[in-house]
C-alpha cells in the first residue's frame, strides 16, 4: 500500500493531522470535536444538504460544508465561531419553522439530533408565524412507518435504499417547501434490511411500528451486545425497559456489520424475555421431578455424570466460554449441535454482511471447540449415555430416541417438554441474561454483556458448568467469565492470545483467522 | 434588434439581425446569410487557436454568472482519453429574460454551428442543447435545424467532410427553473431529479456522466461564430466602456415600458438612454420606479441608479446590480413594490428544489411574510425578519437559488422600505392612475 499523505491543520485551536482526503467533519472528530450534522452519515454517500455543518475556514470566502470539504494543509477551522454559530442557529430555525413540536408524544424524543441541537444552540423562540405545513403520516411497509411532518428532509433514508440496500423505494417528492420523502409506485419498505432507515433518521419521521409508544429513549438501559440470531455476529445496543429487551439497534462495527443490522435479526428479541422459564434446579424424587438447592442439585448431577459415557446435545446460542465448559463436563465423550436455517439475505452495499442462513449466534465456536454440527441431534447416543441437554430444545426428538440415554440432564433456560424425564435441571439465564463471547462465522471473537435480570434462582451457565465441574472433582473455580476464557484461551490454540480486555466491544479474530481475512474493515458502499 | 417592435438606429444587431425574417431559419436560408462559414473556418483551424481568439476577444458568459467563455474553454484538457461533453443551456426560465427564446425561434442554425465550433474547441464529439420544456416553438426549430444539419452532412460522424465527428442532441426539460443552474441541468440531463450537486467538482472536471463538460449560454455559444468571422479586435472594440465587457449583448425588456422587446446593444451603452430612447421611455404619464435590470435574482436598482448605469457587467454591479441575464424588468410608478416582490419571492419558493434547508424552508417563509405584509397584515417586526432570513439565505447553500430569492427582498427593502412601512401601518397604497391620452 502507497504511504498515505498526511495533512496537518488546525480545528478549534487543536492541531490535527489526518490523511489526505478526509473531511474536515471526520477531521475533527479525531481531536474529540463534534461538528453539529444531519445529512452527513459515515456509512453513506455525502449528501450536503442539511448545511448543518457549516463551518469558518479561515481565508475562504463562504462557510464550508465540512462534511463535503477535505481538509488542506494549514487550514484553520473554527466550529464554533460566532459566524458558524449564527449559521448553524438559522438553520435550526428554518428546521423547526414547519417541525409539529410534539415531543411528548414523539418516539425519537430523547435520543433526537433535532432536539439535542435545538437545546445546545438553537433560538429559545421562534420567529415563525404562519400556519405550518401539513402532511398525514403513512405506512412505508416493513417496519416503517413515515411522519412527514417531522421530516428534515437529509434524505438518510433514501441514500440508504439507493446506495446500500441496492433497492431504490424511495425517494424525495415535490420539491421546495412542499418536498417530502416518497415511496416509488408499487414499491414497499420490504428489503430484509429496510429497517435501518428508522436508525438512520435522525429524528423522529421515520419510526419503527414494533417499538412505537413502547418507551421513552430515557427509560431505557442500554447494553452493548452482539445480535444472537445469526452467525453474522451484528454488534448491537440491547435496550431494556424494566428488565424488558423491547429494543435491539445496531452498534457500529467497521469489522463486521458497518453501522447496519438486518430486520430479521432486529425483531427477533421476544424469546429473551420468555415468560414459560425454568426458574429453580429440580431433581427427581420418587418419580418426580422437585425443587432442589443448587449445591443439591449439582451434586446430583455431578453423582449422575462422574466416570460415565457422556453425550452432549448443545444450543450454538451457548457463548464460547459455556461450551468450553461442557467440552470437559464430557469427559471424553462427544458432542452434537444442530442449527436452524433460512435464507440468507445480503446487504449488497456493504461487503460481507447478511443475514446468514444458519441462524444461530455461536456456530463457529461450537464447531471450533469440537461440537459436531449434524441434523441428526441425537444420532450418537449410544445406549446407556448420560445426555446433557445444553440449551436445546429437543424439539422434533422423539421419545424413543431419548429413551436410550440412561439419564438425562437438562442445562437450559426453559425445560423441554420431551425431556420431563430428566434427572436433573440446571436452570440458566439466557442470552441477554449473562456475559460472555461468541465466534462468528469469519472467526471474529465477539463480547457480550448482561443485558437483564435472569429470573428466578437462574444463574449464568458458565457459572453452573464451573460449579458442576468442581463438584465433579474437577479442577475448576471461576469467579467470573473472563476467568473461564484465559483458561480456554490457555488451553485451545484458535483462541490463544484472546483476552477480554484484548478483545474489547469490536472483538478480535481467532488465531487460526489469516490476515487478509475479516481483519481488515469492511468496504461500504462498494459493489 | 427591437424585435417584434421596429429595429432602434442605436442598436448593434449581431446576433438579433435576422430576427423576424422567417428565411433564416432554414438551412438555405442561413447559408445565404453566411451561416456555417465560421464552422468551416473552425474546423481548418486548431482547437487551441480558437480557444485563444475566444479569450483574445474577452467574450463572457450571457447566462448570467459572466465567467470569461476562452477561460471555460481553456478547462477542457486535451488527451486526457475522456469522452469530453458540451450542454448549451437553453433552459431560460429567469423571469423577465426571452433572449435566448427569440435567438432559437429566429436563428436555430447559429446554435447548431455555435455548438459545433464549441465542441469542435473542447475536443467534444457530443453536444447537447438543454431546452426548457416551455419552449415549444423554439423546441420545434431547433429540431429542425439539427434534422437539416445532419442531413447536410454538417454535424454528424463526418461533420463538414472534414472527418470530425460531432453530434447535436437537443433534450427538452420537464419545466424547473432550478434545471437551468448547470449541474441540476447536468442531473436532469442525466435523467435524475434536477437538484444542484456540490461543486468541487466542478463540470470542467466531473460534468455530465461523470466526464469534463463544458457549459454554456445559448446566446454565448452564437456569439463564437462572428467572432471567429470577423475576429477579435473587432469584437473587442464593440465596447463603449470597460475593456472587461466586449462584445454585444441582448437584453428582454418588459414591463411598465412603450416599446417591450429584445434589443442589442453593445457592452457600456447608456442604461438611462436605452430605456428612455431606445425601449421608448415609460407609458404615458407614468415614470420608472424601479428596475431589474438581469432577471429576477439580481437586485433591484431604484430609477436613480439605473440612469446613471452602464451596461456592462462592471456597470451594473457599480450601480448597485448586476448585468446577470439581461433580462430588464421595469416597474413604474403604478405598482406596488411590495407586490412585485412577493410575487417574485412565491416564484423562487415554487421553484426551489427543496435540498437546502435554508432554501426550502427560507423561501417558503419569505413568501409567506411578503404575501402577509402586501395583504395589510404585516409587522414591523417582519422586515427584521425577513432581512434576517435574507441573511441566512445567502452564501450558505449548494447554489444560488437561496440568494437569488433573497436579493429583490433584501434590496426591496433597503431601497423601497418607505412602501412597506405604508402597508403595515394601514395605509393602503394608492397607483398613480395613468392620465388617459
Amino acid at each position: 500500500m502507497a504511504e498515505t499523505k498526511m495533512v496537518n491543520l488546525t480545528i478549534e485551536g487543536r492541531s490535527v493531522s489526518v490523511p489526505e482526503g478526509t473531511t474536515i467533519l471526520e477531521a475533527a472528530k479525531t481531536v474529540g470535536v463534534l461538528i453539529p450534522h444531519y445529512c452527513y452519515h459515515p456509512g453513506l454517500p455525502v449528501a450536503g444538504v442539511c448545511r448543518m455543518c457549516l463551518v469558518e475556514v479561515e481565508k475562504a470566502p463562504k462557510l464550508a460544508p465540512s462534511c463535503a470539504s477535505t481538509v488542506a494543509e494549514g487550514q484553520v477551522v473554527h466550529v464554533h465561531s460566532e459566524k458558524s454559530l449564527e449559521a448553524r442557529k438559522g438553520v435550526l430555525e428554518m428546521l423547526l419553522i414547519n417541525h409539529p413540536l410534539d415531543c411528548p408524544i414523539c418516539d425519537q424524543s430523547g435520543e433526537c439530533e433535532l432536539q439535542d441541537y435545538t437545546f445546545q444552540e438553537g433560538r429559545e423562540d421562534s420567529r415563525y408565524r404562519e400556519p405550518k405545513r401539513f402532511n398525514p403520516a403513512e405506512d412505508f411497509g416493513g417496519d416503517v412507518i413515515y411522519v412527514p411532518n417531522r421530516c428534515i428532509l437529509c434524505t438518510r433514508c433514501v441514500r440508504f435504499m439507493d446506495d446500500i440496500a441496492h433497492d431504490p423505494a424511495l425517494n424525495v417528492s415535490e420539491r421546495g417547501d412542499r418536498a417530502l420523502i416518497g415511496k416509488f409506485e408499487g414499491k414497499d419498505l420490504t428489503h430484509p434490511w429496510a429497517a435501518n432507515v428508522v436508525d438512520l433518521c435522525p429524528v423522529g419521521a421515520l419510526l419503527s411500528k414494533d417499538f412505537l409508544n413502547k418507551a421513552r429513549a430515557w427509560e431505557l438501559d442500554r447494553t452493548a451486545s452482539v445480535c444472537p440470531n445469526c452467525t453474522q455476529g451484528c454488534n448491537v445496543i440491547m435496550e431494556t425497559r424494566e428488565n424488558q429487551v423491547v429494543r435491539m439497534r445496531p452498534r457500529p462495527n467497521e469489522y463486521v456489520n458497518a453501522y447496519f443490522m438486518c430486520d430479521w435479526g432486529r425483531l427477533n428479541y421476544r424469546w429473551m424475555n420468555e415468560k414459560n422459564r425454568a426458574e429453580r434446579p429440580l431433581v427427581r424424587q420418587n418419580g418426580s421431578l422437585v425443587p432442589a438447592s443448587w449445591e443439591v442439585a449439582i451434586s446430583a448431577a455431578a453423582r449422575a455424570l462422574n466416570g460415565k459415557s457422556v453425550f452432549v446435545a448443545a444450543s450454538p446460542m451457548l457463548s464460547n466460554e459455556s461450551l468450553y465448559l461442557l467440552t470437559q463436563v464430557m469427559q471424553g465423550g462427544s458432542g452434537t449441535f444442530r442449527v436452524t436455517e433460512g435464507d440468507e439475505a445480503p446487504l449488497p452495499g456493504v461487503e460481507d454482511l447478511a443475514l446468514r442462513r444458519e441462524r444461530a449466534a455461536n456456530v463457529n465456536g461450537a464447531e471450533t471447540l469440537g461440537f459436531r454440527k449434524t441434523k441428526d441431534l441425537l444420532g450418537g447416543l449410544k445406549q446407556g449415555d448420560v445426555l446433557v441437554v445444553a440449551g436445546e430444545d429437543l424439539a422434533g426428538i422423539d421419545a424413543a430416541t431419548l429413551a436410550r440415554a440412561g439419564e438425562v440432564i437438562v442445562i437450559s433456560s426453559v425445560l423441554p417438554e420431551s425431556a420431563s424425564n430428566a434427572s436433573v435441571v440446571l436452570p440458566i439465564a439466557n442470552f441477554s441474561e449473562e456475559e460472555g463471547t461468541v465466534t462468528n462465522l469469519r472467526g471474529r471473537v465477539q463480547r457480550f454483556t448482561q443485558a437483564r435480570q435472569a429470573p428466578g434462582e437462574t444463574r449464568p451457565s458458565w457459572l453452573v458448568l464451573g460449579d458442576l465441574l468442581g463438584a465433579m472433582g474437577k479442577q475448576a473455580s471461576f469467579f467470573l467469565p473472563s476467568d473461564v476464557f484465559a483458561t480456554l484461551a490457555s488451553s485451545n490454540n484458535a483462541f490463544a492470545g484472546l483476552s477480554y480486555d484484548t478483545i474489547g466491544f469490536k472483538g478480535l479474530p481467532l488465531a487460526t483467522v489469516p490476515a487478509t481475512g475479516p481483519k481488515t474493515p469492511v468496504a461500504i458502499g462498494a459493489a | 434588434m427591437g424585435y417584434p417592435n421596429q429595429p432602434h438606429q442605436r442598436e448593434t444587431a449581431v446576433l438579433s439581425q435576422y430576427f423576424g425574417d422567417a428565411e433564416a431559419r432554414t438551412l438555405a436560408g442561413w447559408k445565404k446569410r453566411g451561416g456555417y462559414k465560421a464552422l468551416e473556418k473552425a474546423l481548418g483551424m486548431t482547437p487551441a487557436d480558437i480557444v485563444n481568439v475566444v479569450k483574445e476577444s474577452g467574450l463572457r458568459g450571457r447566462g448570467g454568472a459572466g465567467f470569461p467563455t476562452g477561460m471555460k474553454w481553456s478547462f477542457m484538457k486535451p488527451g486526457d482519453g475522456k469522452p469530453h461533453y458540451l450542454c448549451c443551456n437553453a433552459d431560460e426560465s429567469e423571469p423577465g429574460t426571452f433572449k435566448d427564446r427569440e435567438l432559437m425561434r429566429w436563428t436555430p442554425h447559429a446554435l447548431v454551428e455555435g455548438c459545433a465550433i464549441a465542441a469542435y474547441a473542447i475536443g467534444a464529439e457530443t453536444a447537447y442543447v438543454y431546452i426548457r420544456g416551455e419552449f415549444t416553438e423554439p423546441l420545434h426549430w431547433m429540431e429542425e435545424a439539427v434534422k437539416e444539419a445532419y442531413a447536410a452532412g454538417i454535424i454528424g460522424k463526418n461533420a463538414m467532410g472534414t472527418g470530425k465527428r460531432i453530434d447535436v442532441h437537443v433534450h427538452k426539460g420537464a419545466g424547473a427553473y432550478i434545471c437551468g443552474e448547470e449541474t441540476a441541468l447536468m442531473e436532469s440531463l442525466e435523467g435524475r431529479r434536477g437538484n444542484p450537486r456540490i461543486k468541487p467538482p466542478f463540470p470542467a472536471v466531473s460534468g455530465v456522466f461523470g466526464m469534463p463538460t463544458t457549459i454554456n449560454n445559448v446566446e454565448t455559444l452564437i456569439a463564437a461564430a462572428p467572432i471567429l468571422m470577423n475576429g477579435a479586435d473587432w469584437y473587442k472594440k464593440m465596447s463603449l466602456s470597460s475593456p472587461k465587457s466586449t462584445g454585444t449583448k441582448l437584453y428582454s425588456v418588459c414591463g411598465n415600458i412603450l416599446r417591450p422587446g429584445t434589443y442589442e446593444v453593445v457592452m457600456g451603452f447608456p442604461f438611462k438612454e436605452f430605456l428612455y430612447d431606445v425601449c421608448g421611455g415609460p407609458m404615458h404619464g407614468r415614470k420608472f420606479k424601479a428596475i431589474i435590470p438581469g432577471g429576477a435574482s439580481v437586485p433591484i436598482q431604484t430609477v436613480e441608479e439605473a440612469e446613471a448605469t452602464l451596461m456592462d457587467y462592471e456597470g451594473f454591479v457599480a450601480q448597485g446590480s448586476m448585468l446577470g441575464s439581461g433580462g430588464v424588468i421595469v416597474i413604474d410608478d403604478a405598482q406596488s413594490m411590495v407586490t412585485v416582490i412577493a410575487r417574485l419571492a412565491r416564484f423562487f419558493a415554487h421553484e426551489s428544489c427543496g435540498q437546502c434547508t435554508q432554501c426550502r424552508e427560507g423561501t417558503a417563509w419569505t413568501t409567506k411574510i411578503m404575501e402577509r405584509i402586501r395583504d395589510g397584515q404585516g409587522t414591523i417586526e417582519d422586515l427584521d425578519t425577513l432581512l434576517d432570513i435574507g441573511e441566512q439565505m445567502t452564501g450558505k447553500t449548494i447554489c444560488v437559488l437561496s440568494d437569488s430569492c433573497a436579493v429583490p427582498v433584501v434590496s426591496g427593502i433597503q431601497k423601497f422600505r418607505g412602501e412597506f412601512e405604508a402597508l403595515i401601518q394601514g395605509r393602503r397604497f394608492h397607483p398613480v392612475v395613468a392620465a388617459v391620452a
